[in-house]
């Protein structure tokens, strides 16, 4: 593993261990964050504000009329020999129901003619694996997962939709997410899921993280709206689909 | 309506929203800082009108924001080159920007526009506002802060008290700086070739439209790649010059997604991260290199001007100034300076 640390201005810095999307650099990613995480409780590193984890680097976020790069490399050093549990995994394993039908799926077909399968293999096929969450990002609660099986690897879409509803189930490249807000976006829809991603009110805003696992569950349309109204009446609550919690021993992330 | 003290927003005019120093801690599921633009404006306004430096402002785009004072008399200041009129009994008359001005009830304040930049932050006495994730700060994205998560828009009201205290003025404003906007090296500079870093520090960009809290788009010399225009998406920084596949930079601002999959060739310094969310569209910059200890190094000189501006607000009396009070606080001079005409023309012949 070849690790360097870039430059992201003044306030700023990545420590990179990789060029790839493999769960092993997550481990890194996730061990080095761990550890930054336990000298500030120590009350070490003082300016260091958050850290960023993404699939194969982690950016320090630091105050610079406090602190400063040459300190906080300086004090992180002895972290960086440390190595992660393999596979980045924590434990926990979400299944969240996805309805792959009608308009919630505007791209199934074309995705389906594009890799020369049924829409119903392509079902099957991204509800057939369980995905690791590498990272959260790009807008608040929405999950990078991974990988995709091979027949599922197709490039972005040539020209971004305007307008992705929130919920929409999408792939692209060796992975797939759910898009917990409107925006624009260029992966592939293929279903929806009625399931809140992201509420500032709950202790914890986001219901996925990084090193979890998730499966998707193929329901039907009328199942979807049950579920969509059941949720919204606070019958049943999004901590239902988690079906393994955290596991005993893994690593705590904030 | 409201029936006690507030502060209605008649016009939001191009944009505003209300902002603190941001939401810090939760980058890591994806929520961005948001917050002010130019933290300076933010300190600067609510010094003069006593609060604490980070309570909530206003902070509006390119003018025309126009607010109404309903229930009481209140105090409101406005840092920023913004020229201002006061609606009062009927009557229209200019303000300055840069002191705290007690609004009576039924007064309307305008922001008629910018004599020069985007932006201006108004501060309220007293502003409390409610928390989401630790900051008050407007992210509509994710329907975060400010007033039910959106921007400001006509009919909204802020919570006021009634002004207490004394007028406040910053008797010296801010220079105007000129120099390139500063940049260190990027985390995949290594994407471009060193003539294609010479050709970012080397030309004039232009600000397009697409100018915003999220970010700027620059066009100029195309800047391309050496190799793939995509990386493996990793974290964005308030500041980063992402360069997508046709080669024209843009600069990621405190609304920007906290992950992209464009290689990044250099981020703007902190310090100078108020200057470009400043400049208009259709101004063209230039970029300077810096490394990134030298970086910290203007961060701190920037505090250490920001302090000493804030150190030089003092007590301010708009009819019949108290000059034995002001004699005796030994700050006559300061306030003498900003009357003066040829320092502040308050002419109306502008527009």
């Amino acid at each position: 593993m070849s690790m360097c640390v870039l430059d992201a201005g003044d306030a700023a810095f990545t420590v990179e261990f990789g060029d790839a999307i493999d769960p092993d650099l997550l481990a890194a990613v996730n061990a080095l964050d761990v550890g930054i995480a336990r000298l500030q409780a120590e009350g070490g590193l003082p300016g260091v504000i958050e850290t960023m984890p993404t699939f194969r680097s982690l950016t320090v976020f630091f105050d610079p009329l406090q602190t400063g790069r040459e300190i906080l490399l300086e004090a992180l050093r002895p972290l960086f020999a440390a190595s992660g549990h393999s596979g980045g995994d924590n434990g926990r394993l979400w299944h969240l129901p996805v309805c792959y039908e009608g308009i919630f799926a505007p791209d199934l077909a074309e995705t389906a003619r594009s890799l020369g399968v049924s829409k119903d293999e392509i079902v099957a096929l991204h509800s057939g694996s369980d995905y690791l969450v590498y990272m959260l990002g790009f807008l608040p609660g929405f999950p990078f997962m991974g990988d995709l099986p091979k027949a599922l690897r197709l490039p972005r879409r040539p020209e971004p939709r305007l307008r992705v509803p929130p919920g929409s189930v999408a792939i692209a490249t060796g992975l797939t997410a759910i898009y917990p807000w409107e925006s624009p976006g260029g992966w592939h829809l293929l279903g929806r899921c009625p399931v809140t991603l992201f509420d500032a009110g709950r202790e914890s805003p986001s219901l996925l993280a990084a090193g979890d696992r998730v499966r998707f569950d193929p329901v039907s349309m009328a199942e979807y709206e049950r579920l969509e109204l059941a949720l919204k009446t606070g019958e049943i609550e999004p901590q239902q689909w988690l079906t393994r919690p955290k596991a005993e021993d893994a690593e705590v992330l904030r | 309506m409201n029936s006690t003290a507030h502060l209605e927003i008649v016009s939001p005019g191009a944009y505003a929203s209300i902002q603190d120093s941001g939401r810090r801690g939760f980058r890591r599921i994806g929520v961005p800082w948001a917050g002010v633009l130019d933290p300076r404006l933010m300190r600067i306004a609510n010094a003069l009108v006593g609060n604490p430096g980070t309570t909530p402002v206003i902070e509006c785009f390119d003018g025309g924001l126009q607010v109404l004072a309903r229930g009481a008399a209140m105090r409101v200041a406005v840092a920023g080159d913004a020229v201002i009129e006061i609606e009062h009994a009927g009557e229209r008359k200019p303000v300055p920007a840069w002191r705290s001005i007690t609004l009576a009830d039924g007064d309307i304040m305008r922001i008629r526009r910018m004599g020069s930049g985007r932006i201006a932050a108004l501060a309220l006495e007293g502003l409390a506002l409610p928390q989401v994730l630790g900051s008050a700060s407007t992210y509509a994205r994710a329907a975060l802060g400010g007033v039910d998560g959106r921007a400001l828009a006509a009919g909204m009201c802020l919570p006021a008290q009634a002004a207490s205290g004394v007028e406040r003025i910053l008797p010296q404003v801010p220079a105007a700086e000129e120099r390139p906007i500063r940049v260190v090296r990027g985390p995949q500079a290594d994407h471009f070739s060193a003539e294609t870093f010479e050709t970012l520090l080397g030309s004039d960009y232009r600000v397009t439209a697409e100018a915003d809290r999220m970010g700027v788009r620059l066009e100029g010399p195309v800047l391309g790649h050496v190799g793939a225009a995509e990386i493996i998406s990793d974290a964005t920084v308030p500041g980063s010059i992402q360069v997508p596949g046709k080669g024209q930079p843009i600069v990621l601002l405190a609304d920007a997604q906290t992950a992209g999959g464009y290689p990044k060739i250099a981020t703007v310094i902190g310090s100078d991260i108020p200057r470009l969310a400043a400049c208009r569209p259709g101004q063209t910059l230039r970029f300077a290199a810096v490394s990134a200890v030298e970086g910290e190094r203007i961060a701190r000189e920037t505090e250490a001007e920001t302090l000493a501006l804030l150190a030089a607000i003092c007590p301010f009396a708009a009819e019949g100034v108290d000059e034995a009070a002001l004699y005796a606080v030994n700050l006559v001079s300061g306030v003498v300076h900003a009357l003066s005409a040829e320092y502040r023309p308050l002419t109306a012949a502008e527009d």
